[in-house]
């Protein structure tokens, strides 16, 4: 075999290295001020609210529920106030800021843009029409807590999305814009149709303005039991495919390349996306720009390694809630949409003028 | 006989009515250092993606170290031949280590992520590749030449027999050009990786490739020594330009 004669260059010298290793100490930094504050901002939020109950009332309701065979004086009131109100409320803006962010996540790493999110998308809204739907459906039916409403809001966020994706890879423009512009189109299509819904609603109409404005007055336990086993698998399934959402950094043709069938899970992931996010919506309503806002905080401080983002967004993206639901409480009762599009508008702005056109390698 | 590392047996592509491959047969010998070279439209790229079983053909079969293509999953395929891209763009801002990682996608534990193995194969590319001064920045703010070699430096990681190359020096400039050059016949001389490279410089590819397939609408219409297959006649049938124009260095 012939040999160039030329001189090597000096990058084969084989520098000596002090091969850093990924900051994963960063991660797990991440990772205990997230619990940290996840269970402060839980505290906070069980112990505050529109009607003062004293500190070692709330304490004593909770030993009450949670410690087999302990009984106090509490009122049967405050019992309610703490225990049916505030415990699931709390918990329910936990569970849905994990669903949003891990959906974020995963739609902003799937479709390879830094600007995709469930509501950008139109999936948040696709949900909230099937949910609509489903409510103004006359049949009800229900197996294990899963209805009609969850069954619509799931098929109504894989159709957005479907449809989103399939319509922004036609046409001329860049990946980026036509992503944005399809989302827009058939996101107000969706809001038309939710108008519609409203409309034709009649007695549901509360329901469904429920849908459309967003919040977690109406959190039950048994709302919060129907989705969180949904929200909880579906966070994991995603979890575990972090390996296809890091092969797709470099493109489709190049995850094809590092081993991974692009197409199977593309469709996976897109289903484990609108399944969190149709979870999320029916017992939240629409809720923007956590799932924008949280993965991109958390890839600006561990990198854009999906097997850090996917777990850290969950556990963020429930804090972001938390803490906006928190906020939206003490500013009296204000929908907490109000206060996440207050942080994430702006925040979209930033990374709009941030993600350059053709971001190439 | 040791299977060959790639082998095209009568292969035809065809993207809707367009034959873009027409009765392609060719083997490469594992620890080959091969150029394909031809115009544009003549179906170099598709024969790399068809290589790695990325497109079906109508017609004929294709073989990875004897075994079809067709019948080896995707990651199977990806331990055994790395693809270094035209272009490469990445969503999110990313450090070059964390690029080079991803070469290691098709070896890691899907549920555990990567073990210590593959971040000393991570080390092992970036020192080979001579990445060392560029970790820590991060990869979307790299010059070009900087850009490629990252990307070899993730097929490097990722530790496959044979490298595919699709227009590896298409935006360098001439010193980056000779570096990516050097870097892919040192990797094929000392590691013994089977390289083939689709290049459109016919001087760079006479003057590192000892084989040079040319392909000009969809056929391999010569395969052979660069002297050879780059005769005067050839290159104005081909390419449809005077050969004096295409100065080629002189026979090793």
């Amino acid at each position: 075999m012939t040999t160039p004669t030329t001189t090597r260059a000096p990058a084969l010298g084989g520098l000596p290295l002090a091969v850093r290793v990924r900051p994963r100490t960063r991660a797990w930094r991440l990772a205990v001020v997230g619990i940290a504050v996840a269970v402060a901002a839980c505290i906070l939020g069980i112990v505050l609210g529109t009607v003062t109950v004293p500190v070692a009332d709330t304490l004593a309701v909770l030993v009450d529920h949670l410690v087999p065979g302990a009984t106090s004086s509490v009122s049967a009131t405050t019992d309610a106030i703490v225990w049916d109100l505030r415990v699931p409320r709390v918990l329910t803006a936990l569970v849905v800021g994990t669903a949003l962010a891990v959906a974020g996540a995963t739609f902003q790493g799937l479709l390879r843009n830094p600007l995709a999110d469930p509501y950008v998308l139109g999936t948040a809204s696709g949900a909230a029409l099937g949910a609509a739907i489903a409510v103004l459906v006359p049949v009800r039916f229900a197996i294990v807590g899963f209805g009609l409403v969850q069954v619509l809001a799931f098929a109504g966020a894989l159709l957005a999305v479907t449809a989103v994706y399939r319509l922004s890879r036609i046409g001329g423009l860049s990946p980026l814009t036509s992503l944005l512009l399809t989302g827009y189109a058939v996101g107000s299509l969706l809001a038309a149709g939710l108008a519609m819904a409203m409309y034709l609603s009649g007695a549901a109409l509360r329901t469904i303005f429920g849908f459309l404005l967003g919040g977690f007055e109406a959190s039950s336990w048994e709302r919060l039991a129907g989705v969180l086993p949904l929200i909880a698998i579906g966070t994991v399934l995603i979890a575990v495919r972090a390996r296809s959402l890091n092969a797709l950094l470099l493109g489709e043709e190049s995850a094809m390349h590092l081993g991974v069938d692009v197409r199977r899970e593309r469709t996976i992931l897109l289903a484990l996306a609108s399944l969190v996010t149709a979870a999320a919506v029916t017992v939240s309503g629409l809720i923007g720009f956590v799932g924008l806002v949280v993965p991109h905080v958390v890839r600006l401080i561990v990198g854009p390694n999906a097997r850090a983002v996917i777990p850290l967004s969950a556990l963020w993206g429930a804090n972001l809630m938390l803490l906006s639901d928190l906020v939206a409480r003490l500013l009296g009762d204000v929908p907490v949409g109000v206060v996440t599009a207050a942080i994430g508008a702006p925040f979209f702005l930033v990374v709009l003028r941030s993600a350059r056109a053709g971001y190439e390698l | 006989m040791t299977a060959a590392a790639i082998a095209l047996e009568g292969v035809t592509v065809a993207y809707g009515e367009r034959l873009v491959l027409r009765d392609v047969d060719l083997a490469i010998g594992r620890g080959e250092l091969v150029a394909v070279i031809g115009p544009n439209g003549a179906g170099k790229s598709t024969l790399l993606r068809a290589a790695t079983g990325l497109v079906a053909p109508a017609a004929g079969r294709i073989l990875v170290d004897g075994e079809p293509v067709r019948g080896l999953d995707r990651a199977a395929v990806a331990r055994r031949i790395a693809v270094v891209p035209q272009v490469a763009a990445l969503p999110f801002s990313a450090r070059v280590e964390e690029v080079v990682a991803l070469g290691r996608v098709p070896h890691e534990d899907p549920i555990r992520g990567p073990r210590p193995s593959d971040r000393a194969a991570v080390a092992a590319a970036i020192e080979r590749v001579g990445l060392g001064h560029l970790l820590g920045r991060d990869a979307r703010e790299l010059s070009q030449g900087e850009r490629q070699l990252v990307l070899v430096g993730v097929a490097v990681a990722q530790a496959a027999a044979t490298m595919l190359l699709d227009e590896p020096t298409i935006h360098l400039d001439l010193r980056h050009q000779v570096q990516t050059m050097e870097l892919l016949a040192d990797l094929n001389e000392r590691d013994g990786t089977t390289t083939v490279a689709v290049l459109h410089d016919l001087a760079l590819a006479a003057a590192f490739f000892p084989r040079l397939v040319l392909v000009a609408d969809g056929r391999v219409v010569a395969d052979g020594a660069p002297a050879w297959v780059l005769a005067p006649e050839r290159i104005r049938d081909v390419f449809g330009v005077d050969p004096a124009l295409v100065r080629l260095p002189a026979p090793v």
